[in-house]
């Protein structure tokens, strides 16, 4: 599905190698993914039933297409702390063109994404043309996109039962409706859709290669004459347009906007896409690594939680996973460099 | 490619293995998950801990989840889908947001597994029953207890933490109804709202006091009201306002030991975990069981602060 390419043009051989490692690293975690969901099955009886592995296919959904919007920025070598608010932002939007104008759901889902798009572009130039470091401009925009929602909402979740077919988009299922031995929700379709289709611009046109190139060498990338400022703003806008189907998503799935949500998502995000091997400085990365790693959270929380470990432990464990995780990856690079 | 080939196989055992539900209850044994609105907060580890010595005194095995903050409606959701797989016996449960958890909560009435809510309750006829405070009942307490402490007369005012939540309005009119019903030369000068937030409590708990210097009571309804009423209370300078508040804190229970508070009335989060779990095997052996199940309140002051009865539903 991605292939890992840290500079654009490396003789054949160099290239080879680095895809052969890449794909060494995503299948070392999904190995971690199997040997989980093995563990846990063989620890509980009622771990591996359809429905326990669609409730955790559900629970990836909002994580997942965060994760998948946060690689795009971290392959830059950036990083952004604004998705989780970000993704509240946009599901206000959304509940106020529905609900509060009654306007159609097309135009709520075009609102969410775009809200996304155009805040996503705005921490992009607060990076890309005021030189604001990504930590610094994002956790500006979290703070800020956290408190317009509250404004926004007058602190009050919005319901959205006035449009009846928007918590279809989450909860619904057309693959049940097809195949009802499969009632996979649509939430899970769409996180797999979005992760095929930036996994395809990251790796088959021109802005996803950009995307490789300015977290490997910027400076290079502008001194052979692109204008790197312009392809910055772009992946942050693209990546916040990703951010508003997570906020279309969380908003179908509680089938309200809830304003205060969305502080903490943004690190769970990241650690998904750690797990899943996109590394942190940026140039390196793969979007079935992160999907990967939010499936590797899920099945975690999902599976300590049906052992019926203390919340506490799962905390711990949790914690303990990412560090593994991430240990595991530099070993095994350490080793084929 | 091999590792291509490891990872079709991998996925396609995966899927087979999902695809064949295996179902199975432990040893027999009856299990009941606890889905709460919060974990870390010291009045729900009270509410656990009542819920663990119910689940020792009945013999059955329970477990107790809550989202890190009560802003996480998705993640409480996830963790009622969690305890739904593991077959529960039955579901105790206190919604952050009941029309979010309403598809989960039919999927659990559709497979026979009686729900019983906590706390704030869920709004919807799923639930077997409700183990809460009858806040009107414990509001009304502290209008009995107001009207006592400054003699039968006089001028008072209420700080609410909201004119929305369920809580919010038992409270206020609990303690206005016993006012106007039992006690007719109590004037109740102004209601305000200050969000639960102690500093916004404040400044509204101010401006009350500067529109009526002679004012003798305040009830503030919830630990923020109450801690605002006595900090407007302290910076103002005000005398001989009794005030009365509402559940514990340390800021709370430290100007009741100074004096400053008169008292306060305190819910029973170990009740309600206990009586959680109790409703809870009542409906699994199909009991009838009331609607609400009132889970007690207490009130305290100087007097017993420290008597165990208290101390034991009383939190820093």
């Amino acid at each position: 599905m991605t292939s890992t390419t840290t500079t654009v043009n490396t003789p054949r051989s160099t290239l080879a190698r680095i895809i052969a490692a890449g794909t060494h690293q995503r299948v070392l975690a999904f190995a971690s993914l199997i040997v989980l969901l093995i563990g846990f099955s063989i620890a509980s009886p009622n771990f591996m039933q359809a429905s326990n592995m669609i409730a955790i296919l559900q629970a990836t959904s909002v994580n997942g297409v965060l994760a998948v919007a946060v690689t795009l920025v971290i392959i830059t070598g950036g990083i952004d702390l604004s998705v989780g608010t970000m993704m509240t932002f946009c599901a206000v939007i959304t509940g106020v063109v529905l609900t509060y104008a009654g306007m159609p759901l097309l135009l709520g889902v075009v609102a969410a994404i775009a809200t996304g798009a155009l805040a996503g572009s705005l921490s992009g130039t607060f990076v890309a043309k005021m030189k604001i470091p990504p930590f610094i401009a994002t956790l500006g925009m979290m703070l800020i996109l956290k408190g317009l929602s509250l404004v926004i909402s007058g602190t009050r979740p919005i319901y959205f039962n006035d449009t009846p077919g928007f918590s279809e988009i989450s909860r619904g299922s057309l693959i049940g409706n097809l195949i009802p031995a499969l009632p996979i929700p649509n939430g899970v379709l769409i996180l797999f859709i979005v992760a095929a289709l930036t996994a395809y611009i990251l790796n088959r046109t021109v802005l996803g290669r950009y995307c490789f190139a300015l977290g490997s060498n910027e400076e290079s990338v502008r001194l052979s004459g692109v204008n790197t400022d312009r392809w910055k703003i772009a992946i942050y806008a693209l990546a916040g347009a990703i951010v508003g189907i997570a906020g279309l998503l969380i908003a179908s799935r509680l089938n309200s906007a809830q304003p205060a949500l969305g502080l903490g998502y943004e690190l769970e995000a990241i650690a998904a896409v750690v797990i899943g091997g996109t590394s942190l400085s940026g140039g390196r990365g793969s979007i079935l690594g992160s999907l990967i790693g939010a499936l590797i959270m899920a099945v975690l929380t999902n599976g300590l939680r049906v052992l019926s470990v203390a919340q506490e432990w799962q905390t711990v464990v949790t914690g303990a996973i990412i560090i593994l995780a991430v240990y595991a990856d530099m070993m095994r690079r350490k080793k084929s460099n | 490619m091999l590792s291509r080939r490891t990872l079709v196989g991998a996925l396609s055992a995966t899927l087979a293995l999902g695809a064949a539900p295996t179902v199975f209850a432990q040893d027999g044994e009856t299990y009941i998950p606890l889905i709460s609105k919060g974990f870390q907060h010291q009045f729900w580890q009270a509410v656990k801990q009542g819920a663990d010595q119910a689940a020792e005194e009945f013999g059955v095995r329970i477990t107790f989840e809550g989202p890190d903050n009560e802003t996480m409606v998705d993640r409480q959701i996830d963790m009622l889908a969690a305890a739904l797989a593991n077959n529960p016996a039955a579901i105790g449960f206190a919604a952050l947001d009941s029309q979010a958890a309403i598809p989960l909560l039919k999927q659990a009435a559709d497979a026979g597994i009686p729900v019983i809510a906590f706390d704030s309750g869920v709004d919807s006829d799923i639930p077997a029953s409700t183990a809460t405070t009858d806040n009107v009942a414990a509001a009304s307490l502290a209008a009995d207890k107001m009207a006592e402490l400054i003699g039968g007369a006089g001028k008072v005012a209420v700080i609410a933490h909201d004119q929305t939540s369920r809580t919010g309005i038992d409270r206020r009119d609990g303690f206005l109804n016993q006012i106007a019903a039992a006690y007719p030369d109590i004037e109740v000068v102004s209601v305000q709202y200050g969000a639960g937030d102690q500093l916004q409590s404040t400044e509204v708990a101010k401006a009350i006091l500067t529109a009526n210097p002679d004012l003798n009571g305040m009830f503030g309804t919830n630990e923020g009201s109450a801690i605002g009423v006595v900090n407007a209370v302290r910076e103002m300078g005000s005398e001989g306002i009794t005030i009365i508040g509402y559940d514990s804190g340390k800021a709370q229970t430290d100007a009741i030991r100074d004096g400053l508070m008169a008292g306060a009335i305190t819910q029973n989060p170990v009740g309600i975990g206990y009586e959680t779990v109790k409703a809870a095997i009542a409906a699994i052996n199909g009991e009838e069981l009331p609607a609400i199940i009132d889970t007690g309140f207490y009130y305290y002051d100087q007097s017993n602060i420290d008597d165990d009865e208290i101390q034991a539903v009383l939190y820093d």
